[in-house]
């Protein structure tokens, strides 16, 4: 195997020291950084076993779990610690009560041994499944190696992103939890190495490809995530996850929609829609969320914030099924939550 | 049947492994002790086409631990080509510098540790020299051949093409099929230990002697110098057959470290270092008559092979004999493209032909306006269509009729769309199940111990089947002992050789090879306990004494205990070895199977009679009507395979194969990338097969069947049969549900948009 030093801080002030020691002056965004924060491992192991990442450095972060593993919810909203694992978010009362679209994007993902694992911020990070990444065999992949051209657009697409590509890269997004957490407007606390904090929407923490697809997130250097918050809001009960594949169970989502809903006397007071499974990073969609304000939520209003969340997809061959698959997830999703009792 | 008392046989035994499978005390290959191990890790080609210049290995060397690095440079000479057990030449790996075809074996790393030979492999760094290869049908460079006569054949009855010109109703449809690997849960592993002059070979095998021959002739050894061991398997599913291309690498790196070297090759490697179930076209073209009998069935399909292999499954074998038919033409033709040589997966055959042809009746039935059971009533027939030879037996209208009953499916309206549940509309669809009776010679040695314990050896294979205990079980009925007292060895070539686990022939094969000598020591006991003075069964027939419940039994209750009869014979315990040549083979295949080549009495090319076991599948689908996910909330198989030995392994065995099915039709296929012909979704990840919730109530009825004709036991093997239906039922389905039909596999939510 190929030698990395592991590290095993007590405190954050030591994990986020030892990520200072390996953080380089200019890295930011990088992935394959010098340093790697280790949680579940349910990820990153993996990536490592195959050959895609070879951090030199690992920050085993789970002895942190006590600070930052708490799951607390009260009248301004949910608050999530970072290292909280799946499997006991998915299973809080409040979560299940107040935020179905979270529980249910949590329990449609992996399997239960892999929840009981996963942290809530490694899922969140976790990346593509596109094979062409995740096989080094595979010369040509601009998120592996830079520069290299993407194998991916004439080959075998069927399962990557139409919403958000660049010509650079086409790989989805692969997980649940993030389009939820996207949809529900959260906001990321983080800790920088020297110890100060700050936070970002949810919605900036993921980047686009754009003609930089190994740079898929704006954590600077070293800097960790220790929380995510969820703004109460009158449409968190209101809200669903709806995830499709082929296979039941244990498989990342062809397309999937988070939507919430304020309905009141009759019309759509406020929507937020995710979208999973279809996009470059996680996806908002505010044109459907526009369609429906105000409006009646019924088939055509459904079909109509369909049409407007894949005005811009593009499609490579393989994948040319799925902005059609969204469109039809979405107008389901929607129309399911309209009609939950809540 | 026979010489029995039928004590044990036909009863549901648990597995006589099965506590040391669940403790963990069953040894799998790897699992197998050796002194000081050395670890080899397989490098793979990144390019499907193209020749070697050479590696840099300074990288790889550098790595702490490694001991060797293996190529074609420094051993390509010191082993041949292994033979496949079909389709005569095949593809190399390190014989020569060419690669014929992605994940081709190019290197093997061996290192103190599995890790530090991965470490290794991975920084091993080829030059290629890469030519544009050709991924599949229709690919540019891919070569189309009609197949040439020999191990397989066409049939040509009556005029087929004017029939179908002729006929009032038709089907003239083109299907396909995807590449699909095996995925046996245990990995291909090999482990070698040499001493001096002798080889061990521990690898899951379905055929130690064919292993053991391949290899010998691989690397020019005697095969009496070679041991080849494995008692338990997990899994095989047809790619485990004979020689394989790793093993004589593993052996010769052994030998050039004069130390044990394991390996453990990894899941991916398994997509492309052993065979998997090709690709495959199909066009059919059936006629009939208003009333729905059969006038004209033409099958021509198409098959991906390697460049060099002529191998192809040519399921039309089956195709041209499950209907009364007068006017039949089959054709196959194979592809040849830059990819690995294909081999065996379950119904190697069926599975991919009786896709188009089950789907083409049910379109034929929906063209006569005629429930598709009654239109496999319609062209039932005792007689086999493609040679005009008799049935052995054949339950396809009984196995109908009580699968049908079972599902309920006199409930069904037949109009596409017409039956659904809120938002999921349902389909029920069903198919005709198919495969032929084979079986192949065994030789067995049995010793019967005064105390009432037999041991049973016999180079067999457990490849999660429950042979163990099927031959534990005949060994009691016919011993009259009870099954706890019944030891067994398999998977060893120092035991008495049997074939191949395969072409669901080994039961037939070795339960009658098991009862042969069992009717061999009860006659031998029986002789000699009516001839001498000593004992109550004096003046008797020696053929009315029977073996039962621990002593020898005559004609009005005279008996007398094993131990007594069996000292008459014996001084101590009565060994007896005994060779079983089914009839149709000839006597040299006991000689050959001790060679390690394959000879197998096929159902479909006996002289005597046709030999088939049928089943009947139905299915109920679920189609999201927004989304289409499609659900299989149940599917109810029966099937007539003749004896059945042990119910509930064979229950086990149907249920498994209807739940593959499920995933042959939904879920599974390797993905090529059309342009570097390469295999990308190989992990158990992404080539998705059916987990827990995918499978919901499946049920199977065994349909009571004797044939005295196909073997003395009856046994007809029920190994495959279990998916043979599934595609079509399920795609049959999903027409009823959606008014689509879908004429390739997989069936996916895209195919319904």
């Amino acid at each position: 195997m190929r030698p990395f030093l592991y590290e095993q801080p007590a405190s954050t002030p030591e994990a986020i020291g030892a990520a200072a020691r390996h953080v380089p002056p200019h890295g930011e965004g990088r992935i394959q950084a010098p340093a790697q924060y280790l949680a579940g491992g349910t990820n990153l192991l993996d990536l490592m076993k195959i050959g895609v990442s070879h951090p030199p450095a690992l920050i085993n972060i789970g002895p942190l779990r006590a600070e930052h593993g708490a799951i607390e919810a009260d009248a301004s909203g949910l608050r999530l610690g970072a290292l909280a694992r799946m499997a006991e978010a998915a299973e809080h009362p409040a979560v299940l009560r107040d935020y179905p679209a979270i529980a249910q994007a949590l329990r449609l993902a992996a399997n239960q041994q892999l929840r009981n694992m996963a942290s809530l911020a490694g899922n969140v990070l976790q990346r593509t499944r596109c094979n062409y990444f995740r096989d080094p065999s595979w010369h040509a992949c601009n998120k592996r190696e830079p520069g290299t051209g993407c194998a991916a657009m004439e080959g075998i697409n069927r399962r990557l992103a139409v919403l958000g590509v660049s010509d650079h890269c086409i790989a989805n997004y692969p997980g649940d939890l993030a389009n939820a957490l996207a949809a529900l407007g959260a906001e990321v606390d983080l800790v920088a190495p020297d110890g100060t904090g700050r936070s970002i929407a949810f919605e900036d923490l993921h980047r686009l490809p754009g003609d930089t697809p190994h740079l898929e997130t704006t954590l600077r250097p070293g800097e960790l995530i220790t929380r995510f918050r969820v703004p109460a809001g009158p449409w968190t009960r209101r809200s669903l996850y709806l995830k499709v594949r082929d296979r039941e169970s244990f498989e990342f989502a062809l397309a999937s929609a988070a939507v919430a809903l304020d309905i009141g006397g009759g019309v759509v007071r406020d929507a937020r829609i995710g979208l999973g499974g279809l996009a470059a990073k996680p996806w908002r969609s505010r044109e459907a969320e526009a369609v429906l304000k105000g409006r009646r939520l019924d088939e055509a209003a459904a079909g109509e914030a369909a049409e407007a969340a894949f005005r811009t997809a593009v499609t490579h061959g393989d994948n040319a099924f799925k902005p059609e698959l969204g469109r039809r997830t979405l107008v389901r999703a929607l129309l399911q939550a309209a009609e939950m009792e809540i | 049947m026979p010489d029995g008392n039928q004590a044990a046989i036909g009863q549901p035994a648990l597995r006589i492994d099965g506590r040391a499978k669940v403790t963990g005390r069953a040894r799998y290959a790897s699992d197998e002790v050796v002194a000081n191990p050395a670890w080899a890790f397989l490098v793979t080609s990144a390019i499907a086409r193209g020749r070697l210049r050479g590696f840099r290995l300074d990288e790889a060397r550098a790595v702490p631990g490694v001991l060797d690095i293996l190529t074609h440079e420094n051993v390509g000479g010191e082993a041949e080509k292994p033979k496949p057990m079909a389709g005569g030449d095949t593809t190399t790996t390190l014989e020569s510098d060419r690669i014929w075809h992605d994940g081709q074996i190019i290197a093997v790393v061996v290192a103190e540790s599995f890790e530090a030979a991965r470490e290794a492999a991975h920084r091993v760094r080829p030059d290629y020299e890469e030519e544009a290869p050709s991924a599949s049908f229709g690919s540019p460079g891919a070569e189309e051949e009609v197949r040439k006569a020999g191990e397989h054949k066409d049939y040509k009855v009556g005029h087929a093409d004017s029939a179908f010109k002729a006929a009032e109703y038709k089907v003239d449809q083109h299907y396909g099929t995807p590449t699909q690997h095996h995925n046996p849960i245990e990995l291909f592993t090999t482990t070698c230990a040499w001493n001096g002059g002798k080889l061990t070979i521990f690898e899951p095998s379905q055929f130690v002697y064919g292993l053991r021959g391949g290899l010998a002739k691989q690397i020019r050894m005697e095969a009496q110098d070679i041991h080849v061991v494995s008692r338990f398997v997990g899994g095989a599913f047809g790619s485990r057959g004979a020689a394989t291309a790793r093993t004589a690498w593993i052996a010769i790196a052994a030998r050039r470290l004069g130390r044990p070297v394991k390996l453990v090759a990894t899941r991916d490697q398994g997509f492309t270092i052993v065979t998997y179930r090709a690709e495959t076209r199909h066009h059919i073209q059936l006629g009939a008559t208003r009333d729905g009998r059969l006038t004209a069935l033409r099958h021509e399909g198409w098959e991906v092979t390697s460049r060099p292999s002529q191998y192809n499954v040519s399921g039309t074998e089956t195709t041209a004999r499950v209907y009364a038919c007068p006017n039949i033409l089959t054709k196959v033709n194979i592809v040849h493209a830059d990819r690995n040589t294909p081999g065996f997966m379950r119904a190697p055959p069926e599975t991919p032909y009786m896709f188009p042809l089950e789907v083409a009746m049910d379109e034929l039935a929906v063209a006569l306006r005629m429930d598709p059971v009654e239109l496999r009533r319609i062209n039932d027939t005792g007689t086999d269509p493609a040679t005009g030879r008799r049935y052995s037996s054949r339950s396809l209208m009984p196995c109908f009729d009580q699968a049908a009953e079972r599902f309920g499916w006199s409930r069904r309206n037949p109009v596409p769309g017409s039956m659904r549940e809120g938002d999921w509309l349902i389909g029920w669809g069903c198919a005709t199940a198919a495969y032929a009776a084979n079986i192949g010679p065994a030789a067995v040695r049995i010793t019967l111990e005064p105390a009432g314990k037999a041991r049973v050896q016999i180079a067999a294979h457990d490849i999660g089947t429950g042979a163990y205990t099927v031959i534990a079980i005949t060994a009691a009925d016919r011993l009259g002992l009870r099954i706890e007292d019944v030891t067994v060895e398999l998977g060893d070539t120092e035991l008495p050789a049997a074939g191949l686990a395969a072409g669901s022939s080994h039961t037939a094969g070795i339960c009658n090879a098991v009862a042969k000598a069992c009717a061999e020591i009860r006659a031998r006991l029986a002789g000699a306990a009516t001839v001498t003075n000593d004992g109550p069964l004096i003046g008797l027939d020696p053929a009315t004494l029977t073996l039962r419940d621990g002593a020898l039994h005559g004609p009005g209750g005279r008996s007398e205990p094993l131990a007594r009869a069996l000292a008459r014979v014996a001084p101590g315990a009565l060994e007896l070895y005994s060779e079983n040549i089914p009839k149709g083979l000839p006597p040299e295949s006991i000689d050959k199977a001790y060679q390690g080549q394959m000879s197998m009495s096929r159902g479909h090319s006996r002289e005597d009679v046709t030999a088939y076991t049928f089943g009947a599948q139905f299915v109920e689908v679920r189609v999201h009507e927004r989304t289409r996910e499609i659900r299989v909330p149940r599917a109810v198989g029966a099937f007539a395979a003749g004896t059945i030995i042990n119910p509930l392994t064979a229950h086990s065995q149907y249920m498994g194969g209807m739940i593959w099915g499920i995933g042959s039709a939904l879920h599974e296929e390797t993905e090529i990338d059309p342009k570097a012909a390469r295999y990308v979704n190989d992990n158990i990840a992404e080539y998705l097969i059916p987990v827990n919730a995918d499978i919901r109530s499946i049920e199977v009825i065994m349909v009571p069947e004797r044939d005295e004709e196909v073997n003395p036991l009856g046994i007809k093997g029920i190994g495959e049969i279990g998916i043979v239906g599934m595609n079509a039922a399920i795609s049959n389905a999903v027409f009823h549900a959606t008014g689509r039909r879908i004429r390739n596999l997989p069936i996916r939510i895209k195919d319904l948009l």
